[in-house]
């Protein structure tokens, strides 16, 4: 009997898979499809990319902020390294290929500088680490602008960069990303850097090495924040280093904890609804910022805890949430 | 044979002496209470052993496999991996998560698969997953609380909050388990209920267990040897009854009352 409930169980955990699975081809395949027959046009595509990007932003730095509790306020910094590795190798080589390189050296040297800078900053806590990740961050764009002109043409930037970013590269990185955290996160690494957050003494009590997962979770984030520059590089064909300012630091952070610090699906969610909105207002220039900003007021004065709080979507989630629609309904009636 | 001996352990928190010249030794198996009145550096000498202070001054060594370690000054993680395990007198659990990952985080110090591992999810991440999965719910049946193994653990009643503490302590696999006010709060039915839990873990569990408590109750019936701490120094070491009859402990924390008794 014991080994009936363990097989359905194993069933069941094979479709709820194999269904993810098919959802996630079928969405492939519909854009695809939209795209191709023009019903995405090219703006609405970069709109698209724009939200794959922050998704891959806002996840990444989720699980340095939201999950291990580190308060960064530097991933804009990152972003620039993969952005301008990618941009220098792909200008020089002129491939798939090159992009390809591209993308895996620029996601590399910002995990590289994730580490020289994460071990020694990682020791602070709470502001003190922001502020320090702040002028790292800084350091990185004044570098890029007057140190390494060389290779990135300082403040004048970098243009005509090959564009290789096309909706099936998009897909892949981002779902790959979200992905590849998620399955970060339920893991025993991952449970380790949510203890941190949970209580840093208490978890190192338990034999968890802080610094260790500290910056582990901080080099996993550098490296897919330049995976995310790498991609602006690419689809955007010029970036300078006052692209990544402080402001977009605080961009993505403001998804983060829209979405929910701590939730996956609720950076997912956030980064979606904010390029929404923005992309909405951008009928009213003179009035975006205005409503942009008020907007964020609201959401945080009626969910203090982001869209999602700590917890993810799933299906027994939104059963559960349709079932109390369902309820409040049939009450009214 | 001795598990842990302590040599003149010090610390000195600027001018402030919070534990001065303490040794103790701990037999293998021994259940060794820690009294003293409030202030005394009952949970000084604590974090001195677990690393979350280093010592000013003095050694700690641990004998384990019939090797000779010496801990003072390691970093807690690693006295944790080196077979001591804690729990807290101000109960300092993963409050936002469930009583199973409070114990699953304990036992990830013994899980091997490497990053790549996690990212893709092969096939050692399946079985070593399921394996302290498995642990876990065991230790969480045999100490009774995997009926609410989902729970939040803020989510607990404050008694069950103390027992979960325990249970993620052992979850560590230790071979001395230090206690710290197991029974603060607790109703003497719970008290008496822990008493004998803490007797049956050690004998099933192979402890060794140190545990500072008030209740006299709790200490009087179970530990074999006492030490009592008073201004940071060792003031008195024996069996229950040797210490309450000790005149200086009678004068020190105990008062007369317990002293007649």
């Amino acid at each position: 009997m014991g080994k009936n409930i363990q097989a359905s169980s194993g069933n069941r955990k094979w479709i709820s898979t194999a269904g993810k699975l098919l959802s996630l081809v079928l969405f492939f395949v519909v854009f695809q499809l939209l795209i191709s027959f023009n019903v995405v046009n090219d703006y609405l595509f970069s709109t698209l990319v724009k939200i794959g990007i922050n998704i891959i932003l806002a996840v990444s730095l989720n699980l340095i902020t939201g999950f291990t509790g580190q308060f960064s306020l530097g991933h804009a910094g990152f972003m620039s390294i993969g952005a301008y590795v990618c941009a220098i190798i792909t200008l020089r080589y002129y491939s798939v290929w090159g992009f390809v390189c591209g993308l895996l050296a620029g996601a590399v040297c910002a995990a590289i500088v994730g580490i020289l800078v994460g071990l020694p900053t990682l020791r602070l806590k709470g502001d003190y680490l922001a502020i320090a990740t702040l002028g790292m961050a800084e350091i990185i764009k004044i570098l890029f602008r007057n140190v390494l002109d060389k290779w990135t043409n300082g403040a004048a930037g970098l243009s005509g960069i090959p564009q290789f970013v096309s909706w099936p590269w998009l897909f892949v990185l981002t779902v790959g990303t979200v992905i590849l955290v998620s399955n970060f996160i339920n893991s025993s690494h991952g449970r380790s850097c949510i203890s941190i957050r949970e209580d840093e003494i208490a978890a190192e009590s338990m034999g968890i090495g802080s610094t260790k997962y500290k910056v582990m979770a901080f080099v996993t984030g550098a490296f897919f924040a330049g995976i995310a520059g790498a991609m602006y590089s690419s689809y955007f064909f010029y970036i300078d280093p006052d692209l990544f300012g402080f402001q977009k630091s605080i961009d993505i952070l403001v998804i983060v904890v829209l979405g929910g610090m701590g939730s996956i699906s609720g950076s997912v969610i956030a980064a979606v609804v904010l390029e929404l909105i923005s992309m909405f207002l951008q009928a009213y220039p003179e009035l975006k910022m205005v409503i942009y900003g008020a907007l964020l007021v609201l959401i945080m004065l009626f969910r203090p805890q982001g869209i999602m709080g700590s917890r993810e979507l799933s299906l027994s989630f939104l059963k559960k949430w349709t079932g109390r629609l369902g309820q409040k309904n049939g009450g009214a009636a | 044979m001795p598990i842990l001996t302590v040599n003149k352990l010090t610390k000195s928190f600027g001018g402030l002496m919070a534990v001065t010249n303490v040794s103790m030794e701990l037999e293998k198996g021994e259940l060794v209470g820690l009294i003293g009145p409030n202030g005394a550096g009952k949970t000084t000498v604590f974090n001195l052993l677990t690393g979350i202070y280093p010592p000013t001054s003095g050694t700690v060594t641990l004998f384990r496999d019939d090797k000779e370690e010496r801990l003072e000054g390691l970093k807690p993680h690693i006295i944790c991996k080196k077979g001591i395990a804690r729990t807290f007198q101000n109960i300092r659990l993963f409050r936002d998560l469930t009583v199973l990952d409070n114990v699953r985080i304990a036992m990830n110090k013994n899980v091997k698969y490497g990053l790549f591992s996690t990212f893709l999810r092969t096939k050692s991440y399946f079985s070593e997953e399921k394996e302290v999965l498995e642990k876990s719910m065991q230790l969480l049946e045999i100490l009774k609380l995997a009926h609410k193994k989902d729970e939040l653990a803020k989510n607990l009643p404050y008694g069950e909050q103390r027992h979960l503490e325990i249970v993620r302590a052992l979850a560590t696999d230790p071979c001395i388990l230090l206690l710290d006010e197991p029974a603060a709060g607790m109703n003497p039915a719970e008290t008496a209920q822990l008493t004998e839990m803490i007797a049956w873990m050690r004998e099933n569990f192979d402890l060794t267990i140190l545990l500072i408590e008030h209740d006299m109750s709790l200490v009087m019936k179970i530990c074999e040897r006492i030490y009592v701490l008073d201004y940071g120094m060792v003031i008195a070491e024996g069996t229950p009854s040797e210490i309450k009859s000790n005149k200086r402990v009678i004068e020190a924390y105990l008062g007369e009352e317990m002293g007649n008794a």
